[in-house]
Order: C-alpha cells, then structure tokens, then sequence
C-alpha cells in the first residue's frame, strides 16, 4: 500500500502557486488548515474522509499528522494540544463509527471550554438519509455536544466554513467545533481565489460589553470587604490573563484558591495562593467560603464540585463575578455585581480602582487551616509510616524532581484529586485534566496531545490503572509518533474514587470495583517503551528520576495502598463548611 | 411562580438552529406548549416564537442559554400583558350536520368563525384568537361531531412600538453584548454579511 501511495504521489503534479486555482474541496480544507496557522492533525482515516487523506498526502511536510488508535484518543489527543499550546486542536475522523467515537471528545470540550475543530468526512450528499454504508446523523448527534458544528455538502462553502469553524472555536468562551464534509463535497472543483480570515458574524458576540458601572460597584464592594476571597477557574488561562490576575491580587492583598482547571493560573508558592476549592479541595478555602464577606468568582462556573451544596453556599458573601459568558452568571450562584466581560480586560479596570491594601491576618485563617489540614492529613499523606505507599507521597517526589515546572495531565479519580492537591507549579498552562466532565481515558491521549502543543516542557501522564485501560492502545500513536510522554500510573487494583464512595455511603459494599490488571510494564515493553514497576518505597525515587531521565516515553507503575482514601472530603449534598478531615 | 412566558427569538435562518434551540428546553424537561417559527420584518432573519410555562427565574437562564447560540441574534420573554398574541384553529364538520343542527349565522357572528372551504360533504371554518377562543368552537362542535382539528402555535408581537432594532438597542443597555450588535451595521444588509 505504502509503496503504492508513493507511485501516485510521484505521478501527481506538483500543486499550482498562481493565485486563482481550480482545486478540490479536499485541497480546500487543506489549504484553509494552513492559513490558520495548523501544524498538527490528530487523526484516522476511514472511507468518507479519504479525499481528504489524500489531498494531506501532499501537505505532509508542512502538516504534521499524528495517527492516533481511536478517534476519542484522537480528540482527546487535540484537546490536550489545545491546552498546552493555548492553539486551537484539530482532529480528522471519517463518518459513522468515526464520528461517534469523538462525541465523548466533544462533550469534554464543551464542559471545559477547549477550543477544537473537528473535520468529519460524510457519504456522498445524496445519500444523506438512505442508511447509507457508515452514515450516521453526525450534526444532529453532535449538536449538544458542540459549540457550533455544520454540514458541508457544497466546495465552495469549505473555505469560509472552516474560516468560521476556527473563529468560533477560539473566540469568546472556547469551545469544539464539527464541520461534517460530504465526499462528494471534497472531490468537487471550486475556483480558489485566496483564503480570509473571519473576524465576525453578525449574530455571535464572543465578548459582552463591559459596563463600567459595575466595575466601579465592584471596586466599592471590594474596597470595602473586610474578609474578601477569589476564587478562579480556567478563564484566568484561557483569557491568557495571568499577568492581569496576578497585578489584581497583589494590589489588593486578596487570598485567591482555585477550581482544579484553574490550576497553574497562579504559580503555587505566591503568597496569595491559598490552594484547591471543592470536594477534594483544601480546608481553609472550603470553610472560609463561608465565612468571607465578598467572594469574587473570576472565570469559573461554581461547578456543583465546587460549591457543595447550593443553598449554603457562601450566604453571607456579597458576590462579584467575572465571566465572559453571560450564561453562567447566576445560573448556580447569584451575583450581587455581575462583571460580564473578558477578564483580560476587566481586571485592569478592577486593579485600577482597588485601594492597596493588606489582608494579612485574613490571609493567616487560611494558613491556619492549612497548618490543621497539614497535621490531621497532609502529613500522613505526603510522608507516610504505612507500608504501603500513598499517591501524595509519589506526586511529592515527582515535584522534587520537576520543580513544578513539568505539564501534568491527569486522568480521573483518586490519582487525579491527589496530583490536583498536592502537585506544585510555576507556570500557567500546565495542569491538564478531564474537569467538567471526568473522563476516564482522557490522559493518556491528551498527554500526548500537550507534548506536542507543548515539545520543550517534560509532560507527565498521572493515570490509575483503571483510566488506564481505557486508552491504552494509544501507546501505538507514542510508539510510532516517537513523542516523548512520561507515563505514571498509580495503581490501587482498584477502581479507587468509586471504591471509596462505596467504603464511606454505601457501607462498604465493593460492588465491581476490584479491576485487574495486565502486566503493564510488559505491554508498553510490546509497544517498544521501556518501563518498570515499582512496590517499595525505597525505590521510588530512584525510578521517578528514571522516567524523568529517560529519552523518549517511559512508563512508571507504582503499587499504592489498595484502600487509601483521598480527603478532605465535601460529601456529595453537604455544605462546603461540613468537609471531612477524615 | 409559574405562569406563561413567550419567548422571541431572532437568528439567522440556519439548517440545524430549530434543533439546537429545542433540546435547550427537552435537556432541562421542560414541556414547550408552542413553538413557531417565521420570517421576521427583516429580510433573512427569523423568528421563533415559544410559549411555555415556568418561573421567571428559570426564563432567564433559558434565554441566556439560548443567546449563547452562534446564530441567535437575540433572544427576549414576556408575559400575556406584554404582549398581542393570536393562534389559528381550523375545524372540519360534515355539511348535513351544518345543515340541519346548526346556525351557521351564530357560529360566524358568537364565535367569529369563518368558513374557508363548502362543500358538499364537508366545510372547513377558521377562528383566530386566544387559546379560550379556538376551544370554545371545539366545545361548540363536539357533541355535533368534529371530523378533524388542528391548531398553530402562538405567534406574538410586543405591544411596545418599536420593532426589533429598537429593542435590540433598549436590550443592549441592560444586558451584555457587544457594540458591534448595538450598532448593527449589517443586520439590513444580508449580503454583505458573512454566512453560507
Ligand atoms: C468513562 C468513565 N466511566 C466511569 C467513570 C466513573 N469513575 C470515576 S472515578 C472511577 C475510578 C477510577 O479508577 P482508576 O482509574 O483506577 O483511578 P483511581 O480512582 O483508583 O485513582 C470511575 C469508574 C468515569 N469517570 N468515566
């Protein structure tokens, strides 16, 4: 086949440079791929998409085209790119099976607002609708699932089609896009004549207007609070506004804690940050939620995660909330001063009404509920006398090792709660994890994804040995990529987030929760990546620095305690005041 | 508290747009009593006109949620005082029963029917107005023997005197957007607009 493709390629001609072109929809999408700036393609090949395929052939040395294993690996895969690089990631997938398996990809890009295009190949126009060989409603299956999505049945619409795809994708609050592109629509000739850029649509506002009033109640309202709190999410780093923040804390003297996708927004050891809010979050910032007079939320979304129970949330607090999409404002919690708009914006018109001020001792509550959490969990957790390793205590070498500065992608579950808490950084961009959503599988594709959005960064995948069997065969897109991911998968033998429900609310009825494992070591050794296992603490650190050191991926299993608990803990249905230290 | 809200939506007129706007209300269980959707007095833009019953509270976060949509230009509710509503109601009976039970002077004059098709086996009549209206003449008929009904859905207009650009403005002032909306330079020029 592959000395077949070359025959062709040679024979083709060279493609044309004269501005106005005959080509085909196929070199359309192309050629649109490259004037937005696209280098990397996640992808799989199938029928429906093969003009497609075909016309990449020839752009292979300017786009490069990462062959993934399953078309979830595939957006995950981009999702990750997307994160690393803060670029837009671009997935292609052929139509029917093709196009289902992205619909789990989609929805965790939609919850964590990640801005993706996805390019569907669709069967020939007129068999829309006849049950044709792997057709599938893609548009009306996607269309929860998708910030915008679209069906091209004619070339000429290709070009402006992908220009809005990426305009809307990475506009305003991010999010994936899926442009679904009929065959018949890829082979057809359309006269090129240039390719632009979309700077608007009429009906899409991606910024809402910022109303100065409210920045002026804000400040009064700031200026004022005794007890003021921020907490942050991801809008922080999508914004691109960490320097922003950073001048807004500082100024005003404000502790700042943060939802797990905000992580890394600010750097871990700033003063003013005073760790992780919700369930699994830090005990200060989840008891003096309840206790500050203003809490101003920027760029999150008071997540159920996050806020515990709703009606005794933060009642005592005056709310100021930054978000650029209207749509989350009051949607959870009530604003008292609703501050629409981008916060790369509006925090300096914030920053430059706030008085200067100190709020040290209100800062030294949350240190001394930190001392307590320190005693009472942190400690045994991250420096154990039990035999058995823990999670935390991995996570703390690794951060000795990295300086805080490696991109950590995390999976779901304990492991990802625990390197949430207890892992440090320095830079933004450098937490990656399955929020809104939880999907387990998600790391290992999207680790592979943020190497490549991110290639001078060391990338770690911190994965458990359930998420992990979800997506292992994307070690066939390492091995034959050549990308360089470090893989640490923390095995419990369990399926240990549900396994710990069940132990706390369901009287500990471990209800198929008991998953075994292959060999690990031995199947990414079948992969051609080297690896160990590790079940003695005393080898840990030895074997963490080997996987760091190691060029090329590296998988490291390291055996913890079967039934270790991650805490502090919001029971589902308490208030965030009632978290658990045990 | 619950009570009728009608929501008008203003969008491009896109493929695919009727779906995304019906699962907001079908992802959050709430029943649409009505929904239409027509031309606007701008050319190219549509309007969907949706009744349903809810709290106010729950009305906002629909309408933010359906705005958040690409192609919805603007989304607004209102309440029954707010606004001149009519739906049409189309009833067929058998012309024998016309003829020998009924007077069809009453039915025109009480009910404010109007017949749009006679003949010979049966007639077709029409009422618009409020939904108490149209189900009166069903009451009416009933018990003479109904051969079909059907009924549209609402379509409403604002009692304020402006149409849509002004409002557009008016809705700009207390709620988020952008000036390029405020100022919609190419809401009256469609070709010149970017779209497929
Ligand atoms: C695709 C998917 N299926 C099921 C779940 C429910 N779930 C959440 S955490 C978890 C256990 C994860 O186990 P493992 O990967 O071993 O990680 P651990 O919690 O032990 O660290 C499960 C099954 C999920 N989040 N995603």
């Amino acid at each position: 086949m592959s000395s077949s493709q070359q025959d062709t390629a040679v024979l083709k001609k060279p493609v044309e440079e004269k501005k106005e072109k005959m080509i085909s929809g196929s070199e359309a999408v192309m050629l649109s791929l490259l004037e937005e700036g696209v280098d990397t393609i996640f992808g799989y090949p199938g029928g429906a998409i093969m003009p497609i395929y075909d016309s990449l052939y020839d752009f292979s040395e300017k786009i490069k085209h990462i062959l993934v294993r399953h078309e979830q690996g595939g957006i995950h895969a981009a999702q990750g790119f997307a994160r690393s690089s803060g670029k837009v990631g671009v997935v292609f997938a052929t139509s029917g099976p093709g196009a289902t398996n992205l619909v789990t990809g989609l929805a965790d890009a939609l919850i964590d607002s990640t801005p993706v295009v996805c390019v569907t190949g669709q069967v020939f126009a007129h068999l829309l609708g006849t049950d044709a060989f792997q057709e599938t409603d893609v548009i009306n299956i996607t269309t929860p699932v998708t910030k915008w999505n679209y069906q091209v049945t004619d070339a000429s619409e290709i070009c402006s089609v992908l220009a809005k795809a990426f305009y809307i994708a990475k506009s305003g609050r991010p999010g994936p896009v899926l442009i679904d592109i009929t065959k018949n629509a890829q082979i057809q000739k359309i006269k090129y004549d240039g390719y632009s850029k979309c700077d608007h649509i009429r009906s899409y506002r991606p910024k809402p207007k910022i109303r100065n009033e409210y920045i002026v109640q804000a400040a009064e309202l700031i200026n004022k609070a005794e007890r003021p709190f921020v907490i942050f999410g991801q809008g922080i780093i999508l914004g691109k506004a960490e320097n922003e923040f950073k001048a807004f804390l500082e100024k005003s003297g404000i502790p700042a804690a943060w939802t797990i996708l905000g992580l890394s927004a600010l750097p871990t050891d700033h003063p003013l940050n005073v760790g992780m809010l919700g369930m699994h979050g830090n005990y200060g910032p989840n008891v003096l939620t309840n206790e500050c007079d203003v809490l101003i939320a920027i760029g999150m979304r008071f997540d159920d995660r996050v806020t515990g129970r709703l009606d005794k949330y933060a009642k005592q607090a005056k709310v100021v909330h930054l978000d650029i999409d209207p749509a989350e404002i009051d949607k959870n919690v009530k604003s008292t001063v609703p501050v629409w708009g981008d916060c790369k914006e509006t925090l300096p018109m914030l920053t430059k009404l706030m008085e200067k001020r100190d709020h040290s001792k209100w800062v030294s509550r949350f240190k001394e509920y930190m001392k307590e959490e320190v005693q009472l969990v942190i400690n045994d957790e991250l420096n154990p006398s039990t035999e058995k390793m823990t999670m935390g205590e991995v996570i703390n070498i690794l951060n000795e090792l990295t300086k805080g500065d490696a991109v950590i992608v995390t999976d779901v579950g304990q492991h990802q709660m625990v390197a949430c808490r207890y892992a440090r950084f320095t830079q933004s961009k450098s937490n990656i994890t399955s929020g809104g959503l939880g999907t387990m599988g998600f790391a290992l594709p999207a680790a592979i994804g943020a190497k490549f959005g991110a290639p001078d960064r060391t990338v770690v995948a911190i994965i458990g040995d359930g998420g992990f069997q979800m997506t292992l065969q994307e070690l066939g897109t390492i091995m034959q990529s050549g990308v360089d991911v470090k893989i640490l998968i923390l095995n419990n033998e369990f399926l240990g987030m549900v396994r710990q429900w069940q132990q706390l609310f369901h009287d500990k009825r471990y209800s198929f929760v008991d998953i075994t494992s292959p060999d690990f070591v031995m199947i990414a050794k079948g992969y051609g990546i080297d690896g160990q296992r590790v079940s003695d603490r005393t080898n840990l650190k030895a074997a963490l620095k080997t996987m760091l050191d190691h060029k090329g991926s590296y998988l490291l299993e390291v055996m913890v305690g079967k039934e270790n608990n991650v805490f502090p803990m919001v029971p589902q249905g308490c208030s965030v005041a009632e978290i658990r230290l045990k | 508290m619950k009570q009728e809200y009608t929501i008008t939506v203003h969008t491009e007129n896109h493929i695919g747009l009727l779906n995304r706007i019906a699962i907001i209300f079908s992802r959050r269980k709430i029943n649409v009593q009505s929904m239409n959707t027509s031309p606007s007095e701008i050319p190219g833009i549509h309007r969907f006109t949706i009744v349903i019953n809810e709290s106010e509270e729950v009305v906002v976060k629909l309408i933010r949620q359906i705005e958040k949509q690409v192609e919805v230009l603007k989304a607004r509710y209102n309440t029954n005082d707010e606004i001149i509503w009519q739906e049409l109601a189309l009833y067929k009976v058998s012309t024998d029963m016309i003829a020998d039970k009924i007077s069809v002077e009453r039915l025109l004059r009480e009910y404010g029917a109007r017949a749009v098709v006679i003949r010979r086996d049966f007639v077709i009549f029409e009422v618009s107005g409020h939904r108490e209206e149209t189900e009166r003449l069903v009451k009416f008929f009933e018990p003479h023997g109904l051969i079909e009904f059907v009924r549209t859905a609402r379509v409403a207009i604002t009692k304020s005197s402006q149409g849509f650009h002004q409002t557009l403005k008016e809705f700009e002032e207390k709620e988020p957007g952008t000036d390029r909306v405020v100022e919609n330079k190419y809401l009256d020029k469609n070709e010149e607009v970017f779209s497929m």
